[in-house]
């Protein structure tokens, strides 16, 4: 059997003002898993994050990292994270190398061993060549890249990050996402937060949607895409219509002249809606999900009341 | 025992021992490559100001006031403006670093990795300690260009600064863990530390003075470190007992260590 990476039991924050940030959430994360942390903001995402990296004092509960209780010896569990955090956390009048070497000896590894693995992990993220750039003279996705090179200058058994690609372009973005992947097959357990579902849904094979400091659902990303019962597909046509036709079994409703939506239910065949429009003379150019199918359960899943305080606590 | 299996990470396979002081290692380094970095803001204004007070103080009115408190005025001066540079270079270093590490949220990468608050702190205070001995080191070599002087005692000149420079450093790191904005760590050396040590006896004695400012003066912590630094430069007896500065400054020593690590273990000012 295989320990948790990340066990989390009964995990309370109430803030200085008051403020429920997390009202006793229970998690578990296994060795070797990619999960998603996801939430609206001000769910308690950032909050659970901070208390597992000691940023965030807890009210209650209990944090275990490999089963090392983080209460109980501190030291040891934390030698086992590396932790990417949502804002720049950097002097920005250091340079590169300096960064990842000072994390390297913040964690005790020797001026050689952290000399080698910043180079190893500068490289691997693109950044050697900037080594002596002081930190403000990189761009957004290289800033991002290089907290994720100091996070993993001490090579730790789980990594958490809190949205990684926050502002970074498609392509760095994939790059980071391939890497990722990379440091997950080689046995490191990835948690991470963000706001891209199609990022959770391509990367992560766990989930867990956090929402008003509760866990409102926790299981793998397959069986949560499998609770879909609707799907809606945006369907571009050949030629102009004047209405959405009417076809039985189907309801067609007309975005503009060339443009049609779709709403499937389970049990539904893509086949025969085009069939239904093939018979009614239309012909179809391209076909597209209305939005990410984890983004629609997503929304269903946190969809509430809207709350101002939500705006206060990130 | 750890570093036979072979799954540890390299931060996994370090004793606890060995990894605080790689740790205390690299604060302190970052510190001072810090205060180096910045020279012309760190290093440069304390020379140029001290030459100023050894010309003008020294030179041009010493001159005229002849001897004080049994040496001649340039010499007299000597010490305490050494002193003050040490103060107010070991205060304003950690002040600032700390307040920008905080105001940065760098202070996040000491807090994730696994480095006891006492390490932290005593790292801090190093890098405050450094830049007061450096600019000390620069002001002495200056004071040598305007005054002959050998040093009386040294164990009590090195103790007496680096026991200042650690009390300040102390006094800089409570002040930026209650800072809210850069304006919060100007005010301490500006309103208390300044008016604190023109009146802590470097440019007079306090025989100077009538009875009751005399007195009041005792209650200025910076007499006595003046004072006892002034006798282990020159052997000449001060205002106050040397053995009563080192107990008064090794007490708060003890004191404002303690009050910040009560600061860092409870996260004020640095987790919510």
């Amino acid at each position: 059997m295989t320990t948790a990476a990340l066990s989390i039991a009964g995990l309370k924050k109430v803030y200085a003002d008051g403020f429920t940030a997390l009202k006793g959430i229970d998690l578990e994360v296994k060795e070797g898993d990619f999960f998603a942390l996801l939430g609206p903001n001000g769910a308690g995402k950032s909050t659970t994050i901070g208390i597992i990296c000691s940023l965030v004092r807890k009210t209650e509960g209990a944090v275990k990292i490999f089963g090392i209780d983080v209460d109980k010896d501190f030291a040891a569990a934390k030698r086992l994270i590396g932790v990417v955090p949502q804002e720049f956390n950097f002097s920005i009048f250091e340079k590169v190398g300096d960064i990842v070497e000072v994390q390297a000896g913040f964690y005790g590894l020797s001026l050689r061993e952290g000399a080698v693995n910043t180079e190893k992990y500068l490289k691997r993220l693109g950044l050697w060549d900037k080594r002596n750039a002081q930190a403000r003279h990189l761009s957004g996705g290289m800033k991002r890249r290089l907290m994720i090179a100091r996070a993993l200058v001490h090579e730790p058994r789980l990594l958490i990050l809190d949205e990684p690609t926050a502002g970074v372009d498609i392509e760095i973005r994939r790059s980071m996402w391939a890497f990722l992947e990379e440091m997950n097959q080689a046995g490191t357990t990835i948690i991470l937060t963000t706001h891209y579902l199609e990022e959770a849904e391509s990367l992560c094979r766990n989930i867990a949607i956090i929402d008003h400091g509760e866990i409102v659902e926790n299981t793998s990303m397959r069986a949560l895409l499998g609770q879909l019962t609707t799907e809606t597909f945006v369907v571009d046509l050949a030629e102009p219509v004047a209405a959405a036709p009417e076809v039985p079994g189907f309801a067609f409703r007309q975005v503009d002249a060339q443009c049609l939506e779709l709403d499937l239910t389970r049990g539904q065949h893509l086949n025969a809606a085009f069939a239904a429009l093939d018979s009614a003379g239309l012909k179809v150019m391209s076909l597209r999900n209305k939005s990410n199918r984890l983004e629609q359960l997503f929304v269903s899943l946190t969809a509430s009341e809207g709350s101002a305080e939500t705006l206060v606590h990130g | 025992m750890a570093e036979s299996t072979p799954h540890l990470s390299p931060a996994e396979a370090k004793s606890t021992l060995s990894a605080d002081w790689v740790a205390f290692r690299t604060i302190v380094i970052k510190e001072i490559r810090r205060f180096l970095r910045i020279w012309p803001q760190t290093l440069v204004p304390p020379a140029i100001s001290m030459v100023l007070y050894f010309l003008i103080f020294g030179t041009f009115i010493g001159s005229r006031v002849g001897q004080m408190g049994g040496l001649d005025y340039m010499a007299f001066i000597v010490p305490g403006l050494i002193m003050m540079s040490v103060i107010t270079n070991a205060y304003s270093n950690v002040a600032s670093s700390f307040y920008s590490t905080k105001f940065q949220r760098s202070i996040e990468t000491m807090l994730v990795a696994p480095i006891p608050n006492g390490v932290i702190l005593a790292g801090f205070v190093a890098g405050g300690v450094a830049r007061g001995l450096c600019v000390g080191a620069i002001v002495t070599i200056m004071a040598g260009f305007f005054v002959d002087f050998t040093i009386h005692s040294f164990a009590l000149t090195v103790g007496m600064i680096l026991m200042t420079a650690v009390l300040f450093s102390l006094g800089g790191f409570i002040n930026a863990v209650f800072a809210d904005k850069f304006d919060d760590i100007s005010i301490i050396p500006a309103f208390v530390l300044t008016p604190l040590t023109y009146l802590g006896g470097v440019f007079y004695s306090l025989d100077l003075l009538p009875d009751f400012w005399r007195t009041v003066s005792y209650f200025n912590p910076i007499v006595y470190m003046v004072s006892s630094f002034r006798y282990g430069i020159f052997g000449v007896s001060g205002d106050v007992p040397v053995y009563l500065s080192v107990a008064a400054i090794g007490g708060f020593v003890v004191l404002f260590w303690t009050i910040s690590l009560v600061l860092l273990n409870r996260g004020t000012g640095i987790r919510a």
